[in-house]
């Protein structure tokens, strides 16, 4: 029987003979995605700066009656809404910003979500409401923070164990390619202007674990081979580890981007910004695991004598009786 | 490493037989039947975005509950002075800035005002602390200041009563198992599934249902209230009702009665008027304070206060002493009902402002739902058959067998620890299957490394599970640190999430590589190949 096999074996890429081009890359891309974020900014769901969204299905119409929604609405007073198409024309979500004065008085918020759904109610019987999503300032000012707050944490602690478990440089080189993973999907959001919620946090998170996995699985085979391979020059070592577990790489991802893909066109809207998110950062993960989490270790000066010390007695004892070769 | 005695066997079938019973009823209800009543019945939560309803967020406002500390505290300051032997004789009580001072006129009885006030200032049961600290200034001033500590307890309890108020209020709506719980110092979450209309609980929540009653001050003339001059010992509340004197009216601001000797409360309708009132009935020691002001002041004017503004002002035309008295006001029958239910409730300790709402229609849910099943379904059996072709059908078979079995397992714990499930759970759901279906690739490419540099199989397989299993170790602690922090320091759809997660981290190690590796070993033992496909 032929298995199927993305990558032939004996595969020997030289990435490392590339480390510099990409590096270039890498790093362009990484300017690109600070100057979006600073002249587009992101495109803050109401999670993060207050106001209301609400979904509303108009039962009796093919369309919704955009154009007059929008204007009673904006006679009461708080300014134009956003009114976007949600799925089929007859859905549409209604966004609306903080009203004046709201980050001192709270309840106006709540008043705005009131007379904004009698309207709807009053002047359109035909229209079903399907959600309200109504978030005061005090609130999404602490949404926002202790989601970057989750996110920082994350990434520090996850690179703290890396160390503890590898070797600073490991863990060094794990937090950068963290946080070029998020910046570069977080760069995507500004350039696509997807909607920035509190779900996106999550997806920013789960991308930085899957990305965490895939630095591991790579780190713990060259911490293997520089344990095997004791005279192995290092950027000989490093390609080698990253061929090795090339197969595992690609496997992987594919296997979690066939779900996600089935999510992201099958899915209810409502996670489309959280699955698009993980998607994005998986290409970008898998993509840094293979190019970046190499060329990293050489820079932070990871010699072939990094885990010698570790190795005990027994260790080596134990490798001469498997018969393992030195180099 | 690939032995596995009998009572291991036993041991890991049986926890898995157990994890699929648990997520049987699960599924049963998932696809729409019903499972028998008379057997144990964990279904695991839908969460409010995937089964509809409401959550709302109220925030008390604590500033609140100082400001009326500070209010009683005078009152109690005048009443142990003056029923002091000898009483004692003071003035020039203010209050501002979170402290109340006044002056003992008779510079000998600064002690004996001491020894008055001093029970009135340590905290009830706390031993040692103090609410409020007592300073003598310029011989006969004192200033009372409320200590943090007391204010911190104070508003705990305020909490706790509001939290106590806010469910007694919807279980009169009559809503089903709704959950209100206290987040934070100064927080209510409120959550009610299938409530898809919130608009009456925000509005009865909104509601402090505060009922005084007191005393007009007719000295006070119309054009001076307008001024905002009012004389001493008075206030201005606004009277809606009542447009032409200004849409405001002054009354005494001591010597009223407050709604809390209240013991019932209940909508009717005027016998003479013919419109909606609600009748409220006192307590005994209500009543008879209630009788007292009435007697007292026969042919004057009353104002019935409700949170800070006047409902009606009639005037006292006999003593009432049976206890009983009508509220009447603007009122329709719901808002009549509505103010009957808060009254009945009891007056909130501080007012609680909406910060936070979202409501999910149930059909909206249930098509998430469906779109997310469907989803699920589709990436699941591509995901299968992708596996299928990589590994072959008997190490497929495991990978595949283990991430179902996986999945099936999540639900079933889910369920069993009454955790909800969201729809950032489900993406949790295609994330856990990453991580098990990658725990799987990893052996198997490492066994096929193995089998690459010339190991005979079983060797393979063996030093395959050993050396994968490190690396699925770390990634999985880094994965579990990750969903740890994100289930402490986010909330709401993120914590659905990360539970799902962490639950899922912890299965998958066991079914893709626990299970996997059971089920490897019984067929190299039975078969003894001498090669594998994979």
């Amino acid at each position: 029987m032929k298995l199927l096999k993305l990558v032939p074996d004996n595969t020997n890429i030289r990435f490392l003979r590339w480390q510099w081009p990409f590096f270039i890359v890498n790093v362009l891309a990484m300017l690109a995605a600070v100057v979006l974020l600073f002249t587009n900014g992101l495109n803050l769901g109401i999670d993060f700066v207050g106001g209301q969204m609400i979904r509303t299905t108009f039962t009796q119409s093919a369309e919704a009656p955009t154009a007059a929604l929008r204007e009673e609405i904006d006679a009461l007073g708080y300014g134009e809404p956003v009114i976007q198409a949600f799925g089929e024309p007859n859905e549409v979500s209604i966004r609306m910003r903080l009203p004046d004065g709201a980050d001192t008085r709270p309840e106006l918020s709540a008043e705005m979500t009131n007379k904004v759904t009698a309207l709807i109610r009053q002047n359109h019987p035909d229209a079903r409401i399907d959600g309200v999503d109504a978030v005061s300032g005090r609130v999404s000012g602490e949404l926002f923070q202790t989601g970057m707050q989750a996110l920082a944490l994350a990434a520090i602690a996850i690179s703290i164990y890396i160390w503890v478990r590898f070797e600073w440089q490991f863990g060094v080189g794990a937090l950068f390619a963290l946080v070029q993973d998020v910046l570069l999907t977080v760069g995507m959001f500004s350039l696509t202007q997807w909607e920035f919620d509190l779900n996106i946090v999550a997806a920013l998170l789960t991308l930085i674990g899957y990305s965490l996995n895939d630095k591991i699985v790579v780190y713990d085979r060259i911490r293997e081979n520089l344990k095997k391979y004791r005279r192995m020059p290092l950027p000989e070592l490093l390609d080698l580890s990253v061929n090795e577990t090339l197969s595992r790489t690609i496997v992987t991802s594919l296997s979690l981007l066939i779900t996600l893909v089935s999510l992201l066109l099958l899915g209810p809207d409502v996670i489309f910004g959280f699955t698009a998110a993980i998607t994005l950062g998986i290409f970008i993960g898998t993509y840094s695991s293979i190019f970046m989490s190499a060329p990293f270790l050489i820079w932070l000066g990871v010699t072939s004598d990094s885990f010698v010390p570790k190795e005990s007695a027994a260790d080596r004892q134990a490798r001469k009786a498997m018969g393992r070769p030195e180099a | 490493m690939l032995d596995f005695p009998l009572w291991k066997r036993v041991w890991l079938w049986g926890l898995t037989i157990v994890g699929l019973l648990c997520a049987l009823p699960s599924m049963v209800a998932l696809a729409g039947g019903s499972w028998p009543a008379f057997l144990p019945n964990p279904v695991v939560n839908l969460g409010l975005d995937l089964a509809g309803g409401s959550h709302i967020m109220l925030e008390a406002d604590a500033r609140q509950v100082g400001a009326q500390r500070l209010l009683s505290m005078e009152e109690d300051v005048r009443d142990a002075l003056r029923q002091a032997s000898p009483r004692i004789r003071h003035g020039d009580i203010s209050t501002s800035g979170g402290r109340l001072s006044f002056m003992v006129e008779d510079p000998g009885q600064v002690d004996a005002a001491r020894d008055v006030l001093e029970p009135l200032t340590t905290g009830a049961g706390l031993t040692g602390q103090r609410d409020w600290t007592i300073e003598v200034v310029d011989g006969t001033r004192f200033i009372l200041t409320q200590t943090r500590a007391g204010l911190d307890l104070a508003i705990k309890q305020a909490m706790t009563s509001a939290t106590e108020v806010v469910r007694k209020r919807i279980d009169a709506l009559g809503t089903r198992e709704p959950t209100i719980i206290q987040s934070g110092a100064d927080r209510i979450v409120v959550q009610v599934p299938g409530l898809e209309d919130p608009e009456a609980l925000k509005e009865l929540l909104g509601q402090t249902a505060n009922l005084e009653f007191k005393l007009v001050d007719t000295t006070a003339l119309p054009s001076d209230i307008a001024a905002g001059i009012v004389p001493p010992g008075s206030e201005i509340v606004p009277y809606a009702a009542d447009a032409q004197i200004g849409g405001a009216i002054a009354v005494k601001r001591l010597g009223g009665i407050r709604g809390d000797s209240l013991t019932n409360a209940q909508q009717t309708v005027d016998q003479q008027t013919n419109r909606p009132v609600v009748s409220i009935t006192f307590d005994p020691q209500g009543a008879q304070r209630f009788a007292r002001l009435t007697t007292e002041n026969v042919n004057r004017q009353f104002a019935i206060i409700l949170d800070g503004e006047v409902l009606s002002a009639p005037v006292i035309q006999t003593p009432i002493l049976g206890g009983t008295a009508q509220i009447s006001g603007n009122f329709t029958v719901e808002s009549a009902n509505q103010l009957a239910v808060a009254l009945n409730s009891g007056a909130l300790p501080v007012e609680l402002t909406v910060v936070e709402e979202r409501t999910v229609r149930a059909e909206l849910g249930a098509d998430s739902i469906s779109k997310g099943a469907i989803a699920i379904g589709v990436g699941t059996l591509a995901l299968v058959l992708f596996i299928f072709a990589t590994y072959g059908p008997r190490f497929g078979f495991y990978a595949n067998a283990a991430v179902v079995i996986n999945v099936l397992i999540i639900l079933g714990v889910m369920a069993v620890v009454g955790a909800t499930l969201t729809l950032p759970g489900i993406a949790g759901f295609v994330l856990t299957i990453g991580a098990a279906v990658d725990a799987n690739v990893l052996i198997n490419e490492r066994i096929r490394e193995e089998r690459a540099r010339g190991r005979r199989v079983v060797q393979a397989v063996e030093s395959g599970y050993r050396e994968a299993s490190r690396a699925i170790f770390d990634a999985n602690i880094t994965n579990v640190i990750a969903a740890g922090l994100l289930f402490l320091f986010g909330s709401g759809p993120v914590k659905g999430f990360a539970v799902v997660l962490v639950i899922g981290i912890i299965t998958s190690v066991f079914t893709a590589v626990t299970l996997t590796r059971m089920w490897v070993a019984g067929w190299l033992r039975r078969a003894r190949p001498n090669d594998l496909v994979l």
